[in-house]
């Protein structure tokens, strides 16, 4: 039964604000791809058809920091690069969100030496991490959920006083 | 005559002309390498491209040997595009000051090698027209490939951004 067909044609619908806003952020969540290293192939996978984030809304990978609304950092992340993504995520409008992709991104994994940021949890508020080396598209996709989850919880809705 | 013929031909022909300034020649799974003192390595580079045609600078790097006399090690891997014969020719430098004179000048691809050995090993390359760092930033103030480097770096000694917080 529509929507339409219930109200007959002369009803109307109240929600609150917060759950039209939230219901808008959760499902068009673009993604900034930071790809960096090899977990970059999975994040490819995980836009293409056979795993296809546009299911989500989040397909149209934007290289632009201005239009997107996830970060996406996929790889071992270097202190010359971390200056760079800081950059970038400093760039992208707020509300916004962050994915650590793979071991490297969340403790540094297998790079543990001098010149590898060991996490970027370091300079990035990172939302979720997620596990792999590199993870499988669905690790990212069960990620991405997670965030929709955290934004259908938020209460965004302030009023001034 | 073969290729080894031809190597052992390039050996002797250094050995002849430079004497006890070849102080080692070993060999190991078919590579032959020269180990040749400090203050005769470029001539002896230099006599091997103009006469014995090694042309080709494969590679350039450091070691770090972590002995107490002579620690550092700089070896040069270099190819005869006319013979074939592949080449290690090596040279020692002592801890305390190590300054290796440059290899620029005979082949100009050493360039970057040089400044890569300078940023990882601290060794100094006398005459390199452009002496800095390649990897690490400009102001770093250690050599990473030295033995005595703790793997995961010197805390704090490389800048993070700065996070601004979040404004709400």
């Amino acid at each position: 039964m529509s929507l339409e067909h219930s109200l007959k044609n002369n009803g109307f619908l109240t929600t609150s604000l917060d759950f039209v806003t939230n219901w808008a952020r959760a499902n068009a969540l673009w993604p900034m791809p930071m790809g960096l290293a090899c977990c970059a192939i999975e994040m490819m996978a995980f836009a293409g058809p056979k795993y296809d984030a546009s299911r989500f809304g989040s397909e149209v990978m934007r290289f632009s920091p201005r239009q997107s609304d996830v970060m996406i950092v996929a790889g071992w992340c270097t202190y010359k690069m971390s200056h760079a993504i800081r950059r970038i995520w400093d760039q992208m409008p707020d509300p916004k969100w962050c994915i650590a992709m793979g071991a490297c991104a969340s403790t540094g994994g297998m790079h543990r030496c001098y010149g590898v940021v060991q996490g970027v949890d370091n300079f990035l508020p990172v939302d979720v991490y997620v596990s792999g080396c590199p993870p499988r598209p669905d690790a990212l996709l069960n990620a991405l959920m997670q965030i929709q989850d955290k934004i259908k919880s938020e209460h965004s809705t302030t009023l001034d006083a | 005559m073969d290729r080894a013929a031809k190597k052992e031909a390039v050996v002797k022909a250094i050995k002849e002309k430079f004497g006890v300034a070849v102080r080692d020649v070993s060999e190991y799974t078919g590579d032959t390498k020269v180990l040749i003192a400090l203050d005769s390595i470029h001539d002896v580079l230099l006599f091997l491209r103009d006469e014995h045609h090694f042309v080709y600078l494969t590679d350039l790097f450091g070691a770090d040997r972590f002995t107490s006399e002579d620690r550092f090690e700089v070896i040069y891997n270099i190819v005869s595009l006319k013979t074939g014969v592949r080449l290690f020719v090596k040279t020692w430098c002592p801890e305390e000051n190590p300054v290796v004179p440059t290899a620029t000048d005979i082949w100009p691809g050493a360039n970057w090698n040089e400044r890569e050995v300078w940023d990882m090993f601290g060794i100094r390359f006398e005459g390199h027209p452009d002496h800095r760092r390649i990897y690490m930033p400009e102001d770093y103030q250690y050599h990473p490939m030295r033995k005595e480097f703790p793997l995961l770096g010197i805390p704090g000694s490389i800048d993070l951004p700065t996070t601004t917080p979040d404004t709400e």
